[in-house]
This record gives structure tokens, sequence and C-alpha cells, in this order.
């Protein structure tokens, strides 16, 4: 296996990991950096469970190798504290087992600082990325649009 | 779930990675791997390389990145023509817009968050079969820019893309450029699933009018995608009945039609016949006064 020492910036602190090239990312910032809220689903770029952040928007950190992360912004869960996404979650109940909840947070996170006006087409084709088995859809598309609202300066 | 997750979330090969700073780099590395046998080849959005890596049906000792290459991340007019990078990940290419029947066909690939890694190079070179992004392409009569072991090449599409895209050992898409005046033409993209509203293809029609003809392209009726000269002589053929025109178009299609678990060759070519009709709708094609 080739190895490679590589810097990634995790939710704003530099981290310094051995990795071999095909290590994904996901299996990276869970086995490595001991950052299990990103969660092993499909591992097929299918479900979303695994999404975090890379430059501010959305990734399914399967579907990307740790060495292709050297230089990026990598925000995971762990990264976001009371956000409006966080609270609104809450708020609505938005989860049930809460396994894809990671997930969807890092999307609607993602989607409402790069698409604040995020229509209600925007918000569709964001939040298809990611699948709920325990189908809290309605729940937690009140609580993206609730954050949204939230975050609206005139609202 | 942890044991199984640490088995799988990472693939089952080690390889040299590489991520060349120029297009001659990026050459010279996938020569010196091929002469250590190494079976190198080229990525972009590398999503394919892990989902096929993973299960086996990719192998390779030597993985060349091409996303440091700049100029595959341009998009610029230049002499009439637009120039896209192949590096430029769909999501890119959306947010830009330049393109609008790319978008169009692109917004319809994946999903939202896979499109921020998947790249218009990786579409249009990869294994699996639908290739999307290269529809409009067909369509727009592109050049495809590449760069291998003789330097850079520029062919048109219809040149050099016949079912996938014939490049040579060590070649690598860099670029496509589409001439100004295909970028305005009315078009019109359909993509039709067997379930969900994410995800492959039933098929997907991109359809443009370009000096009163109608041109289409289609992916997911057969193993490749396609243009054909054939059926659209038959469906430009206004002499005869909007019926016969589609018709006459069903009975040329260039290859066999698919029968898979997304639907039988008798459904795929009734979902067709019934694009085709939405097309020439839409596009107010071939309709009399
Ligand atoms: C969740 C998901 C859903 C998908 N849905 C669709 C869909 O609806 N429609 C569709 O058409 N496809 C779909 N795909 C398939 C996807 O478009 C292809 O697998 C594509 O190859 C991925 O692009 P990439 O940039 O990640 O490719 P990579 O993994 O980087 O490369 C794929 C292949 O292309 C070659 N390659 C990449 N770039 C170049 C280049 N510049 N020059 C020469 N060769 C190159 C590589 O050698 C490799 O063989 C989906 C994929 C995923 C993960
Ligand atoms: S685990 Fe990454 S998309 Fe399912
Ligand atoms: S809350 Fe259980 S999978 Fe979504």
């Amino acid at each position: 296996m080739k190895l490679h020492t590589i810097h990634l910036n995790v939710n704003d602190e530099e981290q310094k990991v051995t990795v071999r090239s095909g290590d994904t990312l996901l299996y990276t910032i869970r086995e490595q950096l001991g950052l299990t809220g990103a969660k092993p689903g499909c591992l097929n770029g299918d479900c979303g469970a695994c999404t975090i952040q890379v430059d501010g928007w959305p990734m399914k950190s399967c579907l990307m190798m740790a060495v292709e992360a050297e230089g990026k912004q990598i925000t995971t869960i762990e990264g976001l504290n009371n956000t409006p996404i966080q609270e609104a979650f809450v708020h609505h109940f938005a989860f049930q087992c809460g396994y894809c909840t990671p997930g969807f947070i890092m999307n609607g996170h993602s989607l409402i600082q790069k698409k604040p006006d995020a229509d209600d087409s925007t918000i569709k084709e964001w939040l298809e990325s990611n699948i709920c088995r325990c189908t809290s859809y309605i729940e937690i598309e009140k609580a993206i649009k609730f954050a949204l609202g939230k975050n609206k300066p005139s609202s | 779930m942890e044991d199984k997750g640490r088995e799988s979330v990472m693939l089952p090969f080690g390889f040299d990675y590489y991520r060349p700073k120029s297009l001659e780099e990026a050459v010279t590395r996938f020569q010196q791997a091929d002469q250590s046998l190494k079976e190198p080849m080229y990525f972009s959005g590398a999503t394919e390389f892990l989902t096929l890596g993973r299960i086996n049906q990719v192998y390779t000792e030597a993985a060349i990145d091409l996303k440091g290459l700049s100029e595959g991340k341009i998009i610029q007019f230049d002499q009439g023509y637009l120039v896209l990078g192949a590096n430029l990940t769909l999501t890119e290419i959306e947010e830009a817009n330049v393109f609008p029947l790319l978008t169009s066909t692109s917004k319809e690939i994946a999903d939202h968050t896979a499109r921020g890694k998947i790249t218009l190079g990786g579409n249009i070179c990869g294994q699996i079969f639908y290739r999307e992004a290269v529809l409009p392409l067909l369509l727009a009569d592109s050049q495809m820019v590449m760069v291998g072991p003789e330097g850079i090449k520029v062919k048109p599409i219809h040149e050099i893309f016949h079912e996938r895209l014939l490049l040579q050992r060590g070649e690598y898409l860099i670029q496509v450029a589409t001439e100004s005046r295909y970028l305005d033409a009315p078009f019109i993209s359909i993509k039709r699933r067997q379930q969900w509203e994410t995800g492959y293809p039933l098929i997907t029609i991109a359809a443009l009018i370009m000096e009163n003809k109608l041109r289409v392209a289609i992916s997911g009726l057969c193993t490749f995608p396609f243009r054909s000269k054939e059926m659209e002589g038959a469906l430009n053929n206004l002499e005869v009945s909007p019926q016969e025109r589609i018709h006459n178009a069903l009975a040329s299609i260039p290859g066999p039609i698919l029968h898979d678990v997304e639907g039988s060759s008798d459904y795929r070519l009734f979902v067709l016949e019934n694009l085709l009709v939405d097309v020439c709708e839409a596009l107010k094609f071939g309709e009399r006064e």
C-alpha cells in the first residue's frame, strides 16, 4: 500500500495524517481523526449519509479520496455549533433514528450558505442527494425552510 | 457495522498517486508508469474510480489525477468558441450556465451533491455508458481537445466519439470547444427514469434546432450515447406525416435496444416514441403553416 503524509484542514484545525492512496476521506475522518459524525451508508455515492462540506459545498466523503482533499477547507458535523440548521432540526423533530441526520444537516447548511434565496425547486434539487430510511422527509423540508427563513436578513 | 465499514471505505488495491501540474507532466507520468507495467489511468472527479474500484471493476497501480491542470478548469470565450475545461465539475458548469443546453442535461445527471465531484471529462470518458454530458456536445458539433504523447490534438467530436471517446494510449481529454452560435439555438433536454428523481436514465434525449433542422442525441437506448444521421434524416423529412417521420426514425436506431432491469426494449421504444413527439411539440418542429 502506498502511504502519503498529508495536511488536512478539518473544522479549522490543521491535521497531519498518513493515508493510503485509496483511503476515502470518509474513512480518514472517521478512523484516523475520530470524527464519526459522517456516516458510512451505501459507500457508492447514493445515500448522502457521509456528506460533509468541502470549500463550502456539500461533498459525499465516500466519493473523495483523502489525498484529493489536501489544501481544501473541510467541515464535518462536529464543526457546526448551534447553527440555524441544527436548531431547526431539533425544533421540527426532523429525524427518527438519526443516522442520515449529519448528512442532511451538512447539505442543508451548505444550501443556506450558498443559496440563501433558494426557492422550492432548488431546495428539492439539493435535498434529493440524501436518503432518509425513516422517511422524515416532511419534517426535514420544514426544518430547512425554517432555517433558510431565519437566515434571511429581512425576515 | 463498524467492521464492515472499515473494510469497505477504501480501495482494495494500492497505487501510486500523482497530481501533475502541467499537461506534459501528466503524459510523462503515464508513459513512465506504463513502461513499469503499472496499468496507469487518468482520472478527474474520481467518483467512478472509487465506486468501480471498490468492487474490483477498475484496477491501477498508478492513478494520475488531472485536477491540478489549470487548462482543464477554464470557462472562456475565444475566437467564436466557448472553451470548457474537462476537469470542471458538473456543478461548476451549471453555476456558470454559459451553455444552456449543457446545463439542462447536466442538471439531471446523478444528484446535486455528486455533481459537485463528477467532472465533464469523467462523464464523457467514463465506463458507465450513459455519458449524458456528451449529448449537447454531439448536437453542437463540438471540438475535443486532447493531450497525449504526440502533443495537443483538436478533433471534431464526430471524428473521435463513436460510442465512446476514442483516445489513444496515454491520451486524455483536456477541453471541449463549442461554436458560440450553438449556445443560443432552441433546445430541449428530457430525461425519463424508471423510478426516483436522481440517477441513471431509462432514456435521455437532447435536441437542438440549427438551420431549421432538428438534431437529436440519445442516451440510455443502446449501450452507448449517440447521434444518428439516419434518425435525423427521417425526422427532418417534412414530406411525410409527423407520425411517419417518428416511425421512420424508430426504424433507424443504430444498435440493439437495451433490455434490462431499467426497462424492456419494447418499453424503451414506446418511451422514445413519446419523447420524439414531445421534442417536436416543444420545439414546434415540423408544424404545418
Ligand atoms: C451517484 C452517481 C450517480 C450517477 N448518475 C449518472 C447519471 O445519471 N448519468 C450519467 O451519465 N452518469 C451518471 N453517473 C456516472 C458518472 O457520470 C460517471 O461514472 C463519471 O465517469 C464520473 O465522473 P468522474 O469525473 O468522477 O470520473 P473519474 O472517476 O475521474 O473517471 C472515470 C473514467 O473516465 C476516465 N477519465 C476521467 N477524466 C478523463 C479525462 N479528462 N480524459 C480521459 N479519461 C478520463 C478515467 O480514466 C476513468 O476511466 C453517476 C455516478 C454516481 C457516483
Ligand atoms: S455513504 Fe456516501 S453516499 Fe452513501
Ligand atoms: S432519521 Fe433514520 S434514516 Fe433518517
